[in-house]
Order: structure tokens, then sequence, then C-alpha cells
């Protein structure tokens, strides 16, 4: 208990890290999920082999190679001198988006084939078809894996925290090497993460709940 | 599902616009790239000395041991980790309840908290001087408890008249747990737990945290102690590396896969799940069985 009491105001400030940087790369994992779904299952071929390839690529290297991409090698090609927590989040957010990319695919995928079918024989376009009629009911068998992905991705995190990133791992880090005794001080970071993910498995199950239709 | 359920066959019009995207979407990906080979060129990190690190035969040493150590680690936490998963999807299993909520507790407690803070504590809390221990240890631990509900969702899935038979011949629990429920689940289950061996090795270079000279560690020791032209070559470094950790990610899955066509051509009645679905997160068992229902090409699973 002392560990937390005596310390509070960094662990304060690693939890709300923690929170930070999942919320800013949620976003970006999502958004660029999205998109690349869209290149994988679009009618051009150049996009499509990008989308493949950004997948395979991303998801067969480790997360902490990735890391060490994103501080040694994109600063030399683009915006030199960006902070570790923007680069953090972007090195989760570009690793997440290639599983959610293949999420929010397999998701099309479950969509009846009568559905697009019958879209296009509306006379509906390609975006037509995926925006109005696909990807609304791709939604809602997409939003329990998501909810994995993104308390996987809570739990990535914690690696931002080696890279100098203020976040919970850093607080276990410093208060270990302060020589407390790394028990009590593995259970609060337990606890912190704990409240992270089950705050995001609720919303998640509430999203579900609210989006649930008779069928 | 092909992606063409989404589109026509494109007519006369659709096949110009494709062509103008296709035309457009490759240049946007081209000027990406050489954008980015130039700014590297400009900072001297294309340079051929800079690549010609790797045709010293030190450096080579230095990488070949890399690679051993991660196999070393990642040999460790794989039998480790099945082991441990046997064992607690037995426990989770059992009818006696307190030996239950044991492995739901100690399950439920380690899948959610990050898998580098599990190695570190053991690295600081136990095992400071065996840095390779404290890894494979903290690697089986995590990946163990993923391992034990795949073994789980396994386990249910086999038919119950499997078990009714077992018992009905006389065998003991344990008799069918051991010789009917477990060599049905793990063939059932062998692609995902491939799968999840995959997430294991890629888990392993977070030894470069605890300082095991793994091969990410490996090279970052590389590249920070070899100076060419006045700068360090983390740039090659971290090409060379990642193309080595990618082939030996994508040989794992490669087995998946062929194991997974093997099993559906085999005639047993046993529904195999498809592969790559490494499952970490909340609902390893939804996720399992979700994947079996809903991901007809099987190439989609969850993530690490």
């Amino acid at each position: 208990m002392n560990v937390l009491l005596d310390n509070f105001s960094e662990f304060r400030d690693g939890f709300i890290g923690t929170v930070e940087i999942t919320a800013v790369s949620s976003v970006i994992a999502l958004v660029l999920g999205l998109l690349l779904a869209g290149f994988r299952v679009s009618p051009v071929p150049p996009l499509r082999f990008f989308g493949t390839a950004w997948v395979t690529l991303l998801r067969n290297t480790p997360l902490t190679l990735l890391f060490l991409v994103f501080f040694f090698v994109v600063p030399e090609i683009f915006f030199p001198g960006m902070s570790p927590f923007l680069l953090g989040s972007l090195a989760l957010g570009f690793y997440t988006a290639s599983f959610v990319c293949e999420t929010v695919r397999s998701g099309i995928n479950t969509v009846p084939l009568g559905q697009a079918e019958a879209a296009r024989s509306i006379g509906m376009t390609f975006t037509q078809t995926l925006r109005l009629i696909v990807l609304p009911q791709a939604t809602r068998t997409v939003i329990p894996p998501l909810s994995s992905i993104f308390i996987a991705l809570t739990k990535n995190s914690a690696i931002a925290g080696a890279f100098s990133v203020t976040e919970l791992f850093g607080w276990q880090k410093l208060m270990s090497d302060q020589g407390y005794d790394i028990v009590p001080v593995f259970v609060w970071v337990a606890l912190g993460y704990l409240v992270v993910t089950f705050a995001i498995s609720g919303a998640f199950r509430l999203l579900e709940s609210r989006m649930e239709v008779a069928r | 599902m092909s992606a063409s359920v989404l589109y026509d066959a494109p007519g006369p019009k659709a096949v110009v616009r494709n062509r103008i995207y296709a035309v457009l979407g490759s240049l946007a990906i081209l000027a990406l790239l050489a954008v980015s080979i130039v700014r590297l060129s400009d900072k001297g990190h294309l340079a051929p000395e800079m690549w010609d690190i790797f045709n010293y035969s030190g450096i080579r040493e230095n990488i070949a041991d890399g690679v051993v150590a991660t196999l070393k680690a990642f040999g460790l936490a794989a039998v480790g980790s099945l082991v441990l998963g046997v064992l607690l999807a037995v426990a989770r299993l059992s009818d006696h309840k307190p030996v239950r909520w044991a492995a739901t507790g100690f399950i439920e407690l380690f899948r959610s908290i990050p898998l580098l803070i599990t190695i570190y504590a053991v690295w600081v809390g136990f095992l400071t001087d065996y840095s390779m221990w404290a890894l494979a240890l903290g690697l089986s631990i995590y990946n163990g408890c993923v391992q034990a509900e795949v073994l789980r969702a396994g386990v249910n899935s086999v038919p119950k008249g499997q078990r009714e038979a077992a018992y009905a011949l006389g065998m003991s629990k344990t008799q069918v747990m051991v010789s009917v429920l477990m060599p049905q689940a793990v063939r059932a289950m062998l692609p995902t737990i491939i799968s999840q061996l995959v997430v294991t090795l890629k888990d392993t270079s977070l030894g470069f945290i605890i300082l095991y000279p793994e091969l990410l560690q490996t090279a970052r020791l590389i590249a920070s102690n070899t100076q060419v032209n006045g700068q360090y070559p983390y740039v090659s470094t971290i090409v060379v590396i990642g193309c080595i950790y990618v082939a030996m990610c994508l040989a794992l899955s490669g087995l998946a896969t062929w194991i997974e066509r093997r099993g559906r051509r085999a005639k047993t009645g046993i529904t195999m799940a498809p592969a790559a679905a490494p499952v970490t997160a909340a609902d390893p068992v939804g996720a399992v069985v979700g994947a079996g229902a809903e991901v007809p090409d099987g190439r989609d699973g969850t993530t690490n």
C-alpha cells in the first residue's frame, strides 16, 4: 500500500499516460484499419496489393522491432523531432491497424452474399454498396473481435513505456529501480491495466447491445 | 468469398475508371517509397558502406548468435507454454471446484496483464541474473494461459458422444481425458496452437527490454557500436533483422496453414479450426469458436 500512497502522483501520471496512448493509437488503428480493409476488397489491384503487403509485413514483425523502426528510422524520413508519445502511438496504431483490417475484412465476408448482390442489382456503386449495405451489417459481427484487439492494444502499450513514454510500465520500472518490493508494485500496475481493459470491454458490450437487432 | 461479390464485372467505363485509380494508387505508393528512399539516402543511410557491415564475419556471427539465442528462448517458451497450457486446461475442466477456481483465477490474472510487465517482474523479482530463464518463464506463463483456453475450447468442441462412449466402456476420468479428449482437442486446435506459437516467437523480442541478448538486442548493439561515416547504421540493421523476423514468422505460419490443409483432407469428422487465429485477449474461446464459424478463408484472427 505504501508504495502506491508514497508515489501516487507518478502512478496517476502513468495511468493517464496509458489511457492517453491507448486512446490515440486506437483512433489511428481504427481509421487506418478501415481504410486498409477498403483497399483489400477494392477492385483496384495496386491498392489490394498494398493492403495485403501491409498486413503480411506488420503482422509478422515483433512490435518491439516496430518501435525501433519508429524511433530510429521514421524520424530520419518524416517529421524529425516528433515527441516519443506520438511516435509510440503511431507504432502501436500502425501495428494494430493490420489486425483491425483483417477483422473488418472477415466481418465483410460474413455479410450474406445476397445483400451485396441485391445492392448491386439496384444499381449501387462499389462505394455505395460498402458504405450503405455491407459495412453497417459487418459492424455487428466485428464488434466482439475488435474489443479483443483493443484490449491487446492496451496491453501492448506497455512496450511504449520501455521507450520513454510515460505510462504504467514506466512507473513499475521506476519503482523497482528505487528498490521497492516488486510484488506490490506488480499488483498495483496490474490493477491499473485491469481498470482500462474492463472499461474497454464494458464499452464494447454496451455498443454490442445497442446495435443488436432481432434477426 | 472473393472481393468480386462487392462489384460487378466492370464495364468499359468502369474499366477505364479502375485503371485511372490503379495508376493514381500506384503513383501515390511509389511517391511515398521514393520520398523515403531519397530522404534516407540524403542522410547517408543508403551508402554502400552502411550495408557493407554485414560482410564482416564478426557481425555475421553476432547475428547468428542472436538468432540462436532467440530460438533458444522460443524453444523453452514453446515447451513451457504447451506443458503449462495442458496442465491449466485440465485444471480448468476439473470436477473439483477449488482447482477449477484457482486455474481460472491464474489464467484471468496473467492474461489481462501485459506480457512485458510479467517478464519484467519475473526478471527483477526472481531471476535477475538469468535473463533467458526470466524471458522464457514470462512467455510460458502468458502463452500457457492462452494455450490453456485454446485447448479447453478444443476439448469442448469434441462431440459429446465421444466422452459418453468412453465412460460407457468403463474408462476412468483420467483415461477419458488422456486417451480420448485431449488427442482430439490437440488435433482440432493444432493450427491455432501453432499460430499462438508465432505470437510467442514474436514476443521473444521483449527480451530486448530485460537485456537478454536475443536478435533485437543484438541488432541494437551492432547498430550502436559500429560507426560508419560518422553515423550509426540503424536503418540497415533494422531492415536486415526485420527480414529475419518476418521470414521466421512466415515459416511458422506456413506450417500452420500446411497442417490445416492436411487436416481438412483427412476424413475423420473432426473439424479443424482455421489457422492464424492467434488468440490473446479478452475471450479466446469466443474468438476461436467465432473464427471457426465465421471466417471461411481462415486467414483472419485476433491479435497480439
